[in-house]
């Protein structure tokens, strides 16, 4: 096949490329800029927008043996994931832009551009794999290497787009990638792994979205995003708070109470009223949840007509719960076996049966078995 | 499985063209001598003479003085010494001179340098518009320098433009600047070898040239500077170079070098005549396989290998990967450190819109080029061109 290899710059995109041209396809090292200013040398280039990790991709692409060009992306990157994130948390949503990078520029971008160019498949260095199910249709497995499953954010992918996709490190450990890494002479094996949001380039995202925000929404609305912290259980004001943006569902970090709790105990972020700028705090116990509804579904087949006991992952890298799910037109009904805690609006609650995906949602609204906040 | 690999068909010799082999053979010859030109006994006084032949050589060939001729590392370093150097030491003479004009079209190493001065040093640059063809509108310079003569420290314009080939009106730009005592630069990197370039008889006071534009090696060139004038240098030590330009002289690469620009020049009339011909058949090929293909610039007044084309609703980077799988090799325009293709600033300036500047390939000719490249480019072109159109991002 003739296949393009996304190459980040890091060191598991760098081995996918590797075994996808080891394999005896026709690879095409791609780096895609993605920042509209990829000035910055990073220390530590934790992202992928660096002109140091597009040096790196090329070095990998030359050490491999294979062409390597630079697409730019930049602009429906911005337009699909930065957007999109930035409008997510002027709503009080938590969004995954990793998720909706998949679905609308490696999977969705990139592999019209590679298709139309004669190319037949689109590999990454993501930890999941690919598989022929019985029907000759493709089924998206999470990863051997439970630890670096990356099938949560995979999960928006829909047939036609996993039928052109590559996971080539799918059945591997990571340890075991840095060392082929190392052995294949490949300069990235130490290379440290990215965690955060590749376009947050210190990681403070409350920060970069206090600087973006007012541009975005325009300074009327963005003056309202402070207001109060306010306790589910006494109702009174703990304390004052800049933006709404800097909470997620679940948060007990840095609220920065003014007040501590009448009865003492630690408070996590229950609720984010965007509107009003109230952030409601309470105890732990009232994060639990048993019912989620989600909306924009994206199946990996065909939709489900039966409801399905399957298990739901509610975070990337998050435990999994039993289910049962209904979708209902454009909504997915979800009600857990196994409750959860700290589930953000936002975020995407994909279904699994066993290891593989069926599809994945956005999570709009949860329901508490607790006191309600 | 792998397409058998196909002979490289090389169109991108405005970028670097290969070396001549007596220009090889002039460099290794001296690759294992030992001896600083600027040592005093033997050794030295022995690399200090294959220095100045080649210094004499180089002024005999572009009609200058030898003492004019400026070993530098290449076209960017000579642009920067020039720019830099004369607006520092026309400006420490007279205050006054704050303003430096340069066409809209210029090479990055020109446009940078001066961005540089008009953000660090307070100089005043305006960028000049051009005509549809990428050629300097003249009565703009006329008009700018003539509000305010005193005030002008340099005025930079290129011989021909590395991008669309446009061969700029040097002597034009020279009579407008010299009745008012303003040196003029050019950067004549494109041009040395490609159209007749005569340095005395041009009346520009520095003029930058580079090895490997010309069959020389890489990282060696020359800034050619008007004896009279004085210049404040960028890089300071041992004064090697008129005490303009430090650095210990890279003998072999100098002497590769004046090999390469003695032959440019010599045999340029018939070099030009053979690329100008064969780059008419390349235009006229491809736009028979491409009807909408169109070329961008003057298709007389450009120089001899240039070919660029514009493909509409195609966007260059991908006809050049495809092209580039084909083992045809060219360029969307000027190269970028991070290989995300900008639209180009000379497109640009010369009416095109982004998008017209984004559909576009340069081919470019040089010595080795022959009608079997041609072939093989008016072969691929159709298919890839149908194909590059339909993977747009929108």
């Amino acid at each position: 096949m003739k296949v393009v290899a996304a190459m980040s710059g890091g060191v598991d995109s760098a081995v996918a490329a590797a075994r996808a041209h080891e394999a005896g396809h026709d690879v095409t090292g791609i780096h895609l800029a993605l920042s509209r200013n990829p000035a910055s040398y990073r220390s530590g280039a934790r992202g992928c927008c660096t002109i140091e990790d597009a040096n790196d991709a090329r070095r990998a692409a030359d050490v491999i043996g294979i062409p390597f060009y630079v697409w730019d992306l930049s602009e429906r990157f911005h337009e699909d994931v930065v957007e999109d994130f930035m409008d997510e948390y002027a709503v009080g949503r938590t969004p995954n832009p990793c998720l909706r990078c998949n679905e609308k520029i490696k999977f969705a971008a990139v592999l019209d551009r590679a298709l139309a160019l004669g190319f037949d498949a689109v590999a990454t260095g993501h930890y999941a794999r690919v598989r022929t199910g019985a029907d000759g249709a493709s089924e998206l497995h999470r990863a051997v290497d439970g630890g670096k499953d990356q099938s949560y954010v995979l999960g928006v992918l829909t047939q036609h787009q996993l039928a052109h996709s590559m996971f080539p490190l799918g059945d591997t450990a990571k340890p075991q990638v840095r060392q082929e890494a190392a052995a294949r002479g490949l300069l990235v094996a130490d290379k440290p792994d990215s965690h955060d949001i590749c376009f947050v380039a210190d990681g403070d995202n409350a920060g970069w979205l206090r600087e973006k925000l007012p541009e975005r929404v325009g300074s009327e609305r963005a003056h309202r995003f402070s207001g109060a912290i306010v306790d589910a259980v006494s109702g009174e004001e703990l304390g004052r708070h800049d933006g709404t943006f800097g909470f997620t569902i679940g948060q007990r970090k840095g609220l920065r109470l003014g007040n501590p709790a009448p009865d003492g105990r630690p408070r996590y972020v229950l609720d984010i009223e965007p509107v009003s700028g109230t952030v409601t705090v309470g105890p732990r116990e009232a994060l639990t949840v048993d019912r989620i509804i989600a909306d924009r579904p994206r199946w990996c087949g065909s939709s489900p007509t039966e409801p399905i006991e399957g298990i739901v992952q509610l975070r990337a890298h998050g435990a999994e719960h039993r289910a049962r799910i209904v979708v209902c037109g454009d909504r997915v009904h979800v009600e857990l076996r196994d409750p959860a805690q700290g589930i953000a609006p936002g975020q995407a609650a994909v279904i699994y049966d066993g290891t593989r995906v069926v599809g994945s949602a956005t999570i709009v609204s949860t329901e508490r078995v607790g006191p309600a906040a | 499985m792998h397409d058998a690999p196909a002979p490289t068909v090389y169109l991108d010799h405005a970028a670097t063209t290969p070396m001549l082999p007596a220009a090889v053979e002039a460099m290794t010859a001296h690759l294992g001598d030992v001896g600083n030109p600027s040592s005093l006994h033997a050794s030295g006084r022995a690399a200090r003479r294959i220095v100045e032949e080649s210094r004499e050589t180089i002024a005999q060939a572009l009609n200058c003085r030898p003492g004019e001729v400026v070993f530098t590392s290449g076209g960017t370093e000579s642009d920067n010494l020039a720019l830099k150097g004369l607006f520092w030491s026309r400006h420490d003479v007279d205050p006054a001179r704050v303003r430096i004009l340069a066409s809209s079209v210029e090479h990055h190493a020109v446009l940078d340098a001066l961005h540089w001065l008009a953000e660090e040093e307070a100089a005043e640059v305006e960028l000049l518009p051009v005509d549809r063809a990428g050629r300097l509108d003249v009565d703009a310079l006329r008009t700018s320098v003539e509000r305010d003569p005193g005030s002008v420290a340099v005025v930079s314009v290129m011989w021909a433009n590395n991008e669309v080939g446009a061969i700029q009106p040097i002597d034009d730009v020279v009579a407008v600047a010299s009745a008012h005592g303003i040196p003029v630069h050019t950067d004549a990197v494109q041009a040395v070898g490609a159209v007749p370039v005569d340095f005395a008889a041009s009346g520009v006071d520095a003029l930058t040239l580079t090895g490997h534009k010309l069959g020389g090696p890489y990282g060696v060139g020359a800034l050619v500077l008007r004896r009279e004038l004085s210049l404040t240098p960028l890089l300071h030590g041992g004064g090697q170079e008129r005490d303009i330009r430090s650095g210990t002289l890279d003998m072999p690469a100098i002497a590769g070098f004046a090999t390469a620009v003695e032959h440019a020049v010599k045999v340029q009339p018939e070099y030009a005549e053979r690329m100008a011909a064969l780059r008419d058949s390349l235009v006229r090929r491809v736009v028979r396989a491409v009807p909408d293909a169109h070329l961008h610039g003057d298709p007389a007044n450009r120089l001899p290998g240039n070919a660029h084309l514009g493909f509409p609703d195609c966007e260059g980077d991908s006809l050049l990967m495809l092209l580039d799988a084909r083992g045809i090799e060219c360029s969307t325009g000027s190269a970028c450190s991070a290989g995300v293709p900008q639209p180009s600033h000379v497109l640009l300036a010369m009416g095109l819109d982004d998008e017209g500047a984004r559909h576009s390939l340069r081919f470019t000719l040089g010595r080795t080029s022959t009608e079997a490249d041609v072939d093989a480019l008016v072969e691929a072109i159709g298919p890839a061109v149908e194909r590059a159109r339909g993977a747009r991002i929108s």
